[in-house]
């Protein structure tokens, strides 16, 4: 744990010095407002239908952001060599992977607290409850978390930036299209496939319309653990190769 | 102590290194010394733990590098080929990260930042970013994230590389400080320099062990070996590349044991014989029968350089 402190307070350190964390904040968030008052400003309309329009734009950007934050995490290190570091540390693969993603969950959240205005500008000129606003949050968190996770399995397995962006671009459109791709395909594997989509029936369905429920957060999570947990075993597997 | 038995490497079916073994006692300071890809880098990358071997184990310190190596890199610190060094960080800060990643506590640090950053003259640029810093002080800030913890073992693979001469005597000066302390083991392909650092050379040659002892012991064993240097150029009528019958024409001549790869210099093509005796007269004959340009022939350099030839010269011929 000690080592995953360490590692988080380095990484939380270079995203405050690096001027592309924050081209990736301003950018999006300015998609994000953008969107936003083209949807608020779209005729007259049940305030929480907005702010489902606002949570379904906002879950694109936190995918994107949990992308772009992700792919350089690992694959920067091992083109830049400072990953020897960390290697030769008596740290474990286990300790790098989570230190690495917490920074990035952290600065995630920051991202997201920063969109916070939109929502509560629909609280303040419509009819939405708080909770409303807190569950949708909390989706987009957990959303953008798994997209850290699946960015960063493909930071681990792969030797440069560019490979990995595009590796973690392609696994999470993969994961996204689940749903529809399986609605093409009978018993019993529809289902089974239509549950492990990343969007449609976890967020969509729940999230996003203010819905809690644990399933999906029970998802999202294993989500998260696993691709970290494919992350780890991919760095270990690199030192055999 | 550290302890390699029967270590290799294989990456895919490609073999890198060994099978080989060696030990280095402690308080020792030991040159790898090898061509470009003679399986040095990988060597040091497994006793720094941060390659596993393909097969075979190895002993640091008293403890398996292959089933714990957590604890063997507790004892370690290592200076790779290329610096491993956060760009955008404060020297200061960067080896802070180095020493808390090694366990040392605030405390600790705070005293012995201040002993490294003398030690590697980084006082100064102590403040700086390391991206503003240039490549000399770069591999200094790289050897001292591997001292900060004031580690057992050193590793240094190729700490020169890259230097200008200055800057080539000022690591030498420093790695012969750190000599007092620490048991040291250094890869270069530069022959000076390691003879000028090391008590005990480890020589590789294509994932070989080809030799190891003292210079004197390494020459000595070897039989006194000599070295001529000749370089050629295609007379006229010769053939455009002359070079394979060239080197069937050294190889031929009386008292030439090997005769390593050629390369170009100077306006010609350099072969480097190794020879059990004086056999200059019978090299310009044999060139000037060839009908080919003799442009230059040395004799004998250093002894280390003459082993060196003659065992990487051995390997090359066996392959």
């Amino acid at each position: 744990m000690r080592a995953t402190r360490i590692i988080l307070r380095r990484e939380l350190g270079a995203y405050l010095r690096s001027p592309f964390a924050w081209v990736i904040a301003f950018v999006l968030l300015l998609i994000d407002g953008i969107l936003f008052q083209s949807q608020a400003l779209a005729g007259e309309q049940l305030s929480a239908i907005v702010l489902e329009k606002f949570f379904w734009t906002s879950s694109g950007i936190a995918m994107a952001a949990g992308l772009l934050l992700s792919f350089r995490l690992i694959s920067e290190e091992r083109q830049n060599h400072s990953l020897v570091l960390l290697n030769t540390s008596p740290v474990r693969d286990a300790e790098i992977v989570v230190g690495k993603f917490l920074a990035a969950f952290v600065f995630l959240g920051v991202l997201l607290v920063l969109s916070l205005y939109m929502p509560l500008l629909i609280k303040v000129n419509g009819k939405i409850s708080g909770a409303q606003i807190i569950v949708g949050y909390l989706g987009l968190l957990l959303i953008g978390s798994a997209a850290l996770a699946i960015g960063m399995f493909a930071s681990a397995l792969a030797k440069n930036q560019l490979v990995a962006g595009v590796a973690a671009t392609a696994m999470l459109f993969l994961m996204v299209l689940l749903f529809p791709f399986a609605k093409k395909l009978g018993d019993p594997v529809r289902p089974i496939l239509q549950d492990l989509d990343l969007w449609w029936v976890h967020f969509q369905s729940g999230f996003m319309r203010g819905v809690l429920n644990l399933k999906d957060i029970v998802y999202y999570v294993a989500v998260t653990y696993f691709f970290l947990l494919l992350s780890v075993k991919a760095l270990e597997a690199k030192r055999w190769q | 102590m550290i302890r390699a038995t029967n270590l290799s490497k294989y990456y895919g079916g490609k073999r890198a290194l060994g099978p080989v073994s060696f030990e280095i006692a402690d308080g020792e300071t030991v040159g790898f010394l090898g061509l470009n890809g003679a399986g040095k880098t990988t060597a040091l990358r497994i006793l720094a733990c941060d390659l596993r071997p393909s097969g075979g184990s190895i002993e640091i310190g008293g403890v398996d590098g292959v089933a714990e190596p957590h604890e063997v890199r507790k004892k370690i610190g290592f200076l790779p080929e290329n610096p491993p060094l956060y760009q955008d960080m404060v020297v200061s800060d960067y080896l802070k990260f180095a020493g808390e990643l090694r366990g040392m506590t605030r405390e600790e640090l705070k005293k012995r930042l201040t002993e490294v950053l003398e030690i590697t003259d980084l006082t100064d640029v102590a403040s700086d970013i390391i991206h503003t810093l240039s490549h000399g002080y770069r591999q200094r800030v790289g050897l001292a994230q591997a001292i900060i913890h004031n580690p057992k073992f050193l590793i240094l693979d190729e700490p020169t590389r890259g230097l200008d001469p200055v800057q080539i005597v000022e690591m030498r000066n420093l790695i012969h400080d750190l000599k007092q302390s620490h048991t040291v083991l250094i890869s270069s392909h530069i022959l000076t320099e390691i003879s000028q650092t090391c008590d005990r050379l480890l020589i590789l040659g294509k994932g070989k062990l080809l030799g190891t002892g003292s210079e004197h012991e390494l020459a000595t064993k070897e039989g006194e070996i000599r070295q001529i240097t000749v370089t050629i150029r295609g007379g006229s009528g010769s053939d455009a590349d002359f070079r394979p019958t060239a080197r069937t024409l050294l190889e031929a001549v009386d008292g030439v044991s090997s005769v390593a790869d050629p390369y170009d210099y100077g306006g010609g093509t350099t072969f480097v014989l190794s020879t059990k005796r004086d056999c200059r007269a019978e090299v310009s004959r044999a060139v000037v029968e060839g009908k080919l340009d003799l442009i230059k022939l040395d004799y004998a350099r250093s002894e280390l350089e003459n082993t060196f030839i003659r065992l990487v010269g051995g390997v090359d011929a066996s392959n």
